[in-house]
C-alpha cells in the first residue's frame, strides 16, 4: 500500500486544520443560552450531529450573545463554534449576509469571488473537496437562518 | 433460451474469490480499495452482473403474460430464481418464496397481512432492543392502527440478548414475534432457534429478519422452524430492490393480499375479484424480474462457494480483525457477545465516527458511520453513533491491516 503521509498536500490536512480542530476540541459559546430570544435546532440524519443554536437579540435586532449546544463531527461542531464567534454584534441582515456567503463559499466550487471578508471561516472550506461533508459544515449556518425567520421547527439537511 | 446460468467460477480456495468482484478491482483516492461495509450493501460477482445483463440484452419482456419467446423466456428466468431460493433456504413449497423489494417490504408486508387484522387493545408484538429501523417501525405502525402494544427483550452490555425474563415476556398476552438473525449495527447472532421453540410452545408465530444472516451462514427454514424468514438480494451478492419473504404456506394462505394490481387476480370484475394462488398472491405489478434473476445469480454464486467456507473464513477474519483493532490505544470495541457475525462496530478517543469514515475514505477504506439505522442499540450504549467495519466472502487479513493502518493514521492526525 501506499505510505501514509499526513503532512504536506494532504487534503485531508485542508480539511482537519488546526483551527477546525481546535475548535471542535473546545467549541466557543457553548451551552445554553437561558434568555435567548430565538433558538433554532439542525439536525443531520445521515450522521446523526444535533445541535441547538441559540441568539439573543436586543431591542434594535442585533445579536447580543449567541450559543450553541448538541453533538456531532469535528467539522460540524467547529462550524458552529466559528459561528456564534462571528455573528455576535451583527445584525440581522449582517449575520444573514454571512449565511449566504458561506454556504454559497461551501456549495458552489466555482466562486472565488467575495463580498465578505471571511477571515476564519475560510478554515472551513477544506470541505470543498468531500462532497459528502458540506452538509456537516452548513448545518449551524442553516440553523442560523432559521433562528433569525424564527422557524420553530427543526430543520435538517436533507 | 440463453444461457443465464453464470460460469463455474471454480473456486478452489476462499481467497480467489475477490477476483470474482470487479468493483474490489480499484483505487480509491490512490489506493486500493478495501471494502469493509458489506453489512451496508455487498459488492457483486461478475455472475450476477452478467446474468442481469444477459437477461437485458436477450431474454427482457414481461413475466407471465406473452406467448411469445422472450415472455417465456422471462418467466422461465424468473421461475426458475424461485426455485433456487427454495432450495436454497430449504422451504417446503415454491408457494412460499414470495418476491419483494427488500426485507423491510417483507416486513411490512407480513404486519400488515398478517399480523394487522389479528392483534388488537391488550395483544402484544415483541421484538428486541437491537432491530433495525425496519424490524421496529413496521411494528409501530401496526400497533398505532390496533391498540396493540410493542415489548422489547433487553439487551446486556457485550449486545447480547437478556432473555432471563423471556419465558414470562411471551407468556403476557404477546401475539407475535418479530426478531433479527443477526444485529446489523453489532453482529450478535441471535439464538432464534430456540426463541422460535419456545413461541411455538405457546402457539406464537415468529417472523425472523434474515437480512444479516442469510449471506453468512447455512439458512434452513425448516430446521429453524420459523413461520416467516425475510431478507434481501443486496446484503449477499445480489442486485439491489429486490428481496424475499419466505413465509410458511398455511399462514400465507389465511392472509389477505398486501397491495392489489396486476398479476394477483385469476379474476377481475367490479362486483369482485378472485386472488391468484400462491405465490402470485402477493406480487401485485410486474415484479423486479432483471433483480430476481440476478438474485438466483447470486444465490448460485454463494452455494458454490459454500455457505460452511464462507462462515469458516469470516470467523477466522472477524477474530483476527476484533484483536487487532482491541490493540489500538483509545479504541473501545462496541458489540462483544459470544456469538457473532461478520461485524465490529467501535469508537476510537473521542473522534466522531463521521469524521473517522471520511478519513479512512481517503485511504481506500470504505466503513459505515453513524447509527446504522439502529438508534436504539446507540441509546443504550448512550453514543451518537459508531464506526463500523462488516465482513464479507472477500475480504481478507490484508484488509484488517489496511484499516488497523488508516486507524493509526486519524488517531494522529486528531493526536
Amino acid at each position: 500500500m501506499s505510505a501514509v503521509n499526513i503532512n504536506s498536500g494532504d487534503e485531508l490536512r485542508e480539511l482537519y486544520r488546526e483551527l477546525i480542530l481546535d475548535h471542535a476540541r473546545n467549541p466557543r459559546h457553548f451551552g445554553k443560552l437561558e434568555d435567548a430570544t430565538h433558538s433554532a435546532e439542525g439536525i443531520n440524519p445521515l450522521c446523526g450531529d444535533k445541535l441547538k443554536l441559540y441568539l439573543r437579540l436586543d431591542a434594535g435586532h442585533r445579536i447580543e450573545d449567541a450559543a450553541f449546544e448538541g453533538s456531532g463531527c469535528a467539522i460540524s461542531v467547529a462550524s458552529a463554534s466559528l459561528l456564534t464567534d462571528t455573528v455576535i454584534g451583527l445584525d440581522v441582515p449582517g449575520a444573514m449576509s454571512y449565511f449566504t456567503a458561506i454556504t454559497r463559499r461551501m456549495t458552489d466550487v466555482e466562486s472565488t469571488e467575495e463580498v465578505l471578508d471571511l477571515d476564519k471561516l475560510l478554515a472551513l472550506e477544506g470541505v470543498r473537496e468531500f462532497p459528502s461533508r458540506i452538509k456537516c459544515a452548513t448545518l449551524a449556518w442553516h440553523a442560523l437562518k432559521s433562528a433569525l425567520l424564527s422557524h420553530t421547527s427543526p430543520v435538517t439537511t436533507e | 433460451m440463453t444461457q443465464l446460468q453464470h460460469s463455474e467460477s471454480n473456486i478452489e480456495s476462499i481467497e480467489s474469490c475477490r477476483d470474482d468482484f470487479p468493483a474490489l478491482h480499484q483505487d480509491i483516492h490512490g489506493h486500493s480499495i478495501v471494502y469493509l461495509d458489506s453489512a451496508a450493501s455487498a459488492q457483486q460477482p461478475l455472475s450476477v452482473i452478467n446474468a442481469v445483463a444477459d437477461y437485458h440484452r436477450h431474454d427482457h419482456a414481461n413475466v407471465h403474460r406473452g406467448v411469445h419467446t422472450l415472455s417465456h423466456r422471462a418467466t422461465e428466468a424468473y421461475e426458475g430464481a424461485r426455485d433456487k431460493i427454495q432450495a436454497f433456504i430449504n422451504a417446503a413449497s415454491r408457494r412460499e418464496i414470495i418476491f419483494t423489494s427488500g426485507t423491510t417490504e417483507s416486513v411490512n408486508l407480513v404486519a400488515q397481512s398478517y399480523c394487522r387484522p389479528r392483534v388488537g387493545r391488550g395483544d402484544k408484538i415483541l421484538i428486541t432492543h437491537l432491530e433495525h429501523h425496519s424490524n421496529i417501525v413496521p411494528w409501530q405502525l401496526v400497533c398505532e392502527q390496533t391498540g396493540a402494544e410493542l415489548i422489547v427483550v433487553p439487551i446486556d452490555a457485550s449486545g447480547q440478548l437478556d432473555l432471563e425474563n423471556f419465558d414470562e415476556m411471551l407468556a403476557d398476552s404477546v401475539r407475535f414475534v418479530a426478531i433479527a438473525h443477526v444485529s446489523n449495527a453489532l453482529g450478535t447472532i441471535n439464538p432464534v432457534k430456540d426463541i422460535i421453540a419456545k413461541a411455538g410452545q405457546l402457539g406464537i408465530p415468529v417472523l425472523v429478519d434474515g437480512a444479516q444472516g442469510i449471506p453468512h451462514m447455512d439458512v434452513d427454514v425448516a430446521d429453524l422452524g420459523c413461520d416467516f424468514y425475510a431478507f434481501s438480494g443486496h446484503k449477499m451478492f445480489g442486485p439491489t430492490g429486490v428481496g424475499v419473504l419466505y413465509g410458511r404456506e398455511s399462514l400465507l394462505n389465511d392472509m389477505p393480499p398486501y397491495q392489489g394490481g396486476g398479476d394477483m387476480i385469476l379474476e377481475v370484475s367490479f362486483t369482485g375479484t378472485t386472488y391468484n394462488d400462491l405465490p402470485y398472491k402477493f406480487e401485485a405489478g410486474t415484479p423486479n424480474i432483471s433483480g430476481v434473476i440476478g438474485l438466483g445469480a447470486a444465490v448460485d454464486y454463494l452455494q458454490n462457494v459454500g455457505l460452511d467456507r464462507i462462515a469458516r473464513h469470516e470467523q477466522e477474519l472477524l477474530t483476527y480483525m476484533t484483536n487487532q483493532l482491541a490493540e489500538i490505544k483509545g479504541i473501545k470495541l462496541i458489540g462483544t457477545a459470544a456469538h457473532k457475525a461478520s461485524v465490529q462496530s467501535f469508537l476510537i478517543d473521542d473522534i466522531h465516527p463521521h469524521d473517522l469514515g471520511t478519513i479512512l475514505d481517503h485511504q481506500g477504506v470504505a466503513v459505515r458511520t453513524g447509527h446504522h439505522c439502529a438508534m436504539p442499540v446507540m441509546e443504550f450504549y448512550r453514543i451518537p453513533g459508531t464506526t463500523r467495519a462488516s465482513l464479507a466472502l472477500y475480504n481478507n487479513f490484508a484488509d484488517i491491516d489496511r484499516l488497523v493502518t488508516a486507524l493509526d493514521k486519524a488517531r494522529r492526525l486528531f493526536a
